[in-house]
């Protein structure tokens, strides 16, 4: 029981919660960057451009079917090698941003499939080019199917990005290993209390998941 | 690449064994647990929907690594293990929450008048779930069932956290060994892709047949 109360000083937990901060600033960050990439890819996957949609299609799903973990090694350890030297921070938020672009251009491309076709053939009809039936009619419904998945998506952003100790961000994870690296007996308080922290913030948001889905359907 | 390939095709080769081993066991070991917390969950009792509920909520919102790392850090304290299990245990407990989640959508997605029917032809409820509605329930859940196998031969890459001596570790021995980082990654790459690509572009084609 000593364990526990020692080893959650003030020093700990605030040291806890800023590893805790960098986890959601670089998920956040690779959310938005992969959300704006993400939706290009899948657009473009969904198009059907012959070549294009046809090799985006393979480049992500070569991505997709990759360890996130080789992704991170790639980027931090094998870039520096093509004369691309990227910081910590940079590495970790590109190689995510990457992976979850991948990810998330799928998420699109599903969402545009399920809106129905007479979508696109109405908008067609009244004289609305390609492009703005895309942007003005079925990208905004499809984004509202979207929501659950995407908020799923970014639960296991979160949880990736604890992958991200191995290039030494430091995140929560990081900062768990090196509060328990100095003292032993504070290993199992450590566990506990990250996965409190993991389990607060990606139940939380599950939550806001589901009930964004029963509230769109 | 090929010098690369040539110089430690037998480190590749036991590392791919390690991960497609420990991927299977995992898989084997979550399928088990993952349909008894599904069944737990659509069981008449309530105490055991809880706490079905709450092992599934646990494993699916913390990080693989988190357990991964409990068990190699911690478990392994107490009763001695390679890391190479303490991952694969990680492993199976991680993805057994999904494969519940899968499980349970599959048997909801059995019409109900299935079940109804058994039970009023006599059948208990458990040899309606056995007979009926589970061989149902799976046909349905193939497709994500692969995609979860996919994942798990991905996730299987933590081992490398836990010196669990699976391609990704042996990948990061040659890579630091060799300085030949990008060729070596590249490499690694091509192994998971092996498994994962055929697999992904196989189920994608069932789910299309079935839907």
């Amino acid at each position: 029981m000593k364990n526990f109360v020692d080893a959650y000083s003030w020093i700990n937990i605030t040291y806890l919660f800023k590893g805790l901060l960098i986890t959601l600033e670089v998920s956040i960050i690779s959310l938005l960057l992969s959300f704006i990439i993400g939706s290009f890819l899948g657009v473009i996957r969904y198009s059907r451009i012959k070549w294009v949609s046809g090799t985006v299609g393979f480049i992500i799903d070569i991505i997709r079917n990759l360890p996130l973990l080789l992704i991170i090694f790639f980027t931090y350890f094998a870039l520096p090698k093509l004369q691309i030297h990227l910081s910590i921070m940079q590495a970790a938020i590109s190689a995510l941003t990457v992976f979850e672009s991948a990810m998330i251009a799928e998420i699109v491309r599903s969402g545009i499939n399920s809106v129905p076709i007479g979508q696109t053939e109405g908008a067609r009809a009244n004289g609305l080019t390609s492009i703005q039936t895309m942007w003005h009619i079925i990208l905004p419904q499809a984004y509202k199917k979207m929501i659950p998945p995407l908020v799923s998506q970014f639960i296991s952003l979160i949880k990736d990005t604890s992958l991200a100790t191995i290039i030494v961000l430091p995140d929560l994870m990081y900062h768990a290993q090196i509060i328990y690296g100095q003292n032993n007996n504070y290993i199992i308080p450590m566990f506990l209390a990250i996965s409190i922290m993991y389990f607060v913030v990606n139940y939380a948001l599950s939550l806001i998941a589901r009930w964004l889905d029963r509230r769109l359907v | 690449m090929i010098n690369i390939l040539q110089n430690h095709l037998s480190e590749f080769i036991s590392g791919f064994g390690i991960t497609l081993l420990s991927s299977v066991i995992a898989l084997v070991l979550s399928l088990v647990l993952g349909t008894i917390f599904a069944i737990m969950e659509v069981v008449p009792n309530k105490g055991a929907r809880v706490i079905a509920r709450i092992y599934i909520e646990i494993f699916r919102n913390i990080p693989l690594l988190v357990i991964t790392m409990f068990f190699y850090v911690v478990v392994t304290k107490i009763f001695a293990m390679s890391g190479l299990t303490a991952g694969t245990i990680g492993l199976a407990l991680y993805t057994s929450a999904f494969i519940a989640e899968t499980v349970r959508a599959g048997i909801l997605a059995v019409d109900s008048g299935q079940m109804e029917g058994a039970r009023a032809n006599g059948l208990t409820f458990w040899q309606a779930m056995q007979y009926i509605v589970l061989p149902q329930a799976f046909k349905i859940v193939i497709p994500p069932l692969g995609n979860q196998f996919i994942n798990l031969v991905k996730n299987s890459s933590t081992l490398a956290f836990v010196a669990g001596f699976d391609l990704m570790y042996q990948g990061n021995e040659i890579a630091s060994t060799t300085f030949d980082t990008i060729n070596t990654y590249i490499v690694v790459g091509i192994f998971y892709l092996i498994i994962t690509l055929p697999l992904s572009y196989y189920m994608r084609y069932l789910e299309k047949k079935l839907a």
